[in-house]
């Protein structure tokens, strides 16, 4: 049998208080908002795919031939009856111009983010942050303003042509990421635990030899996120990169010769199709390539983190 | 709470009480005069002028803030860049706290060991041949050779022998303090600063480390700063007591314990304190 108090115990602590109510409140309003954003996701995924496919499917192209074609005119047929969507021009575009601007960003970036971080940290708080910040925030039509009138001439006056190519682009989209590889780098070596540089100095190690066996050793998976994450953005940007690349679907010969990227011809061409038509959807398959592609480098970047928490 | 009175009976309590080594088996290697340190414009470090006996253990103990890790690490200018320094530190004849001074050399001469065992994240011999390698040593049979010496003499060669390539992370807490010193030996220096080495280790573990450090004594002079007093009465010859930025006493070990001479120390190492 319970007694009155025993009653009056369960009683007090089996009812619903006005806090409990707030937290079932809580938990169902960032819920929602979760489901939301993982919706949005999936539809766009999905949306992206279905229409990417549908130049295999109803249009019957061959993947392979979409992949390795070096002819890119979806507006005509070649003598077979097929249209011509070879996007291996710009897939090689797109990744030769990312992997250089990597290439010659990265040393700028890291040097950077060593000085800032270990050899002057009060000049690199006060100058440095807000410049890389700012960079940051310039719109990227302002960066390929530039480009086209600073950079395209003086590579028409270096090396002749036109001036428009991967070598511009490169220009422009080093200057572009820079800054966001260097903050991610700034952010790694600052994630080595400060006793790591006390012993090394301890040691009797220089502040140099510090940096270079101690600190850039620790940081290497920071540091190799922080690249691939410029890679992702360089791999994405659109805009800034068409108007110095020249934008002809053409395999690039050489640096200086106009070529394109996916982002470039999709730029220039989606506002001249109709949707459904084979043209439409050859911009949509190369959208899903894109797609792919960051999914590639958002993977990337997760195994990097997973390798650098094991060590 | 109960107070000590056998200890304070009949002594004359000074403000300050500071007796220097004197001991002709145990010539004065390292020695501050007139040191200040400064974070900014806070004083934290004002009255500490000590010397040191080699092939001697000297404890520095005192509450926490009291100023004596931040005189321990003025000792081999791992100050510099954070806190400014003034006045002579004096190691065998030389000031080494001049801007003249390679600080990298002296390190090597002058090592020390943290508070948190910090191995890198490299193997166990590596950790080792790190600052050797930075030196210049490759001869892969000069550097075993000092690999099993740093570890025999820090005892935990036996442990880990046949784990040279494993990963130093892999240790535990006590042999991973134990490696760092190995680590600070392998480059034979002169001085060896301890700041609380025994804090993160379990009582097992410190007490191998305690053994550890009288063993080290016949090579190197060592100066550990320690919260544990038992562990100061244990392995110490000389004492200093540290209090808001001054030492307070500074005398032999047993002094210091069984007898004070400062009304605050004797507080302190009672437990009588604050």
């Amino acid at each position: 049998m319970k007694t009155k108090t025993t009653q009056q115990l369960e009683q007090q602590l089996t009812r619903h208080s006005k806090a409990a109510k707030l937290e079932i409140w809580g938990r169902t309003i960032s819920l929602t908002a979760l489901l939301l954003i993982v919706a949005v996701v999936v539809a766009i995924i999905g949306f992206v795919a279905s229409k990417g496919i549908a130049t295999f499917t109803s249009n019957h192209v061959n993947l392979w031939d979409f992949l390795t074609g070096k002819s890119w005119n979806p507006n005509i047929t070649d003598a077979n009856g097929k249209p011509e969507v070879g996007a291996l021009p710009m897939i090689v575009g797109s990744f030769l111009i990312t992997i250089l601007s990597a290439i010659v960003a990265t040393p700028f970036a890291i040097g950077t983010a060593v000085f800032m971080n270990e050899i002057s940290p009060n000049r690199g708080a006060k100058i440095l942050q807000p410049v890389t910040e700012l960079l940051v925030g310039i719109p990227s039509v302002v960066y390929g303003f530039i480009g086209l009138s600073v950079v395209v001439p003086t590579t028409r006056a270096i090396f002749g042509g036109s001036g428009f190519g991967i070598l511009s682009g490169t220009c422009v989209l080093f200057v572009m990421i820079l800054p966001t590889v260097t903050s991610m780098s700034a952010d790694a070596l600052k994630s080595v635990p400060r006793y790591y540089r006390e012993a090394s100095l301890a040691l009797g190690a220089t502040q140099w030899q510090t940096i270079y066996k101690v600190v850039l050793r620790a940081a290497t998976p920071g540091l190799m996120t922080a690249v691939v994450f410029g890679m992702a953005r360089a791999f994405g940007e659109a805009l800034a990169v068409q108007m110095v690349i020249g934008n002809a679907a053409l395999m690039p010969n050489s640096l200086v010769s106009p070529s394109s990227t996916l982002t470039s011809v999709l730029t220039t061409g989606i506002g001249n199709t109709v949707m459904g038509s084979l043209q439409n959807n050859a911009l949509w398959s190369l959208a899903l390539v894109l797609l792919l592609m960051s999914l590639v480098f958002n993977l990337i970047i997760r195994l990097i983190g997973r390798k650098g928490r094991l060590q | 709470m109960f107070i000590n009175n056998d200890v304070t009976k009949g002594t004359v309590m000074q403000e300050r009480h500071v007796v220097q080594p004197n001991d002709p088996g145990h010539p004065i290697i390292l020695s501050t005069e007139d040191l200040h340190v400064f974070y900014g414009k806070k004083e934290a470090l004002f009255e500490g002028d000590l010397q040191f006996g080699s092939n001697q253990i000297t404890a520095l103990i005192g509450p926490s803030g009291s100023g004596k890790s931040t005189y321990l690490r003025s000792l081999n200018r791992m100050n510099d860049r954070i806190a400014t320094v003034t006045g002579k530190i004096m190691y065998r004849g030389v000031d080494i706290n001049q801007p003249a001074i390679d600080v990298y050399e002296m390190r090597r001469r002058v090592g020390m060991v943290f508070q948190r065992p910090n191995p890198f994240a490299k193997s166990i011999y590596d950790n080792i041949a790190f600052a050797l390698r930075l030196r210049g040593t490759t001869d892969k049979h000069e550097l075993d050779e000092i690999v099993e010496t740093s570890l025999k003499q820090a005892a935990l060669w036996d442990q880990v022998k046949d784990d040279l390539n494993k990963s130093a992370l892999a240790l535990s807490g006590g042999q991973a303090q134990r490696l760092c010193i190995a680590r600070a030996i392998a480059v034979k220096p002169d001085i060896l600063l301890l700041d609380e080495p025994a804090s993160a280790l379990d009582p097992v573990s410190t007490g191998q480390l305690e053994d550890t450090l009288l063993d080290l004594k016949q090579h190197y002079t060592i100066i550990i700063v320690t919260h544990n007093m038992q562990q100061a009465a244990r392995i110490s010859e000389y004492t200093a007591f540290f209090n808001q930025g001054r030492v307070l006493e500074y005398d032999t070990t047993s002094q210091i314990f069984t007898n004070p001479q400062v009304q605050v120390t004797s507080d302190y190492v009672s437990g009588n304190f604050g």
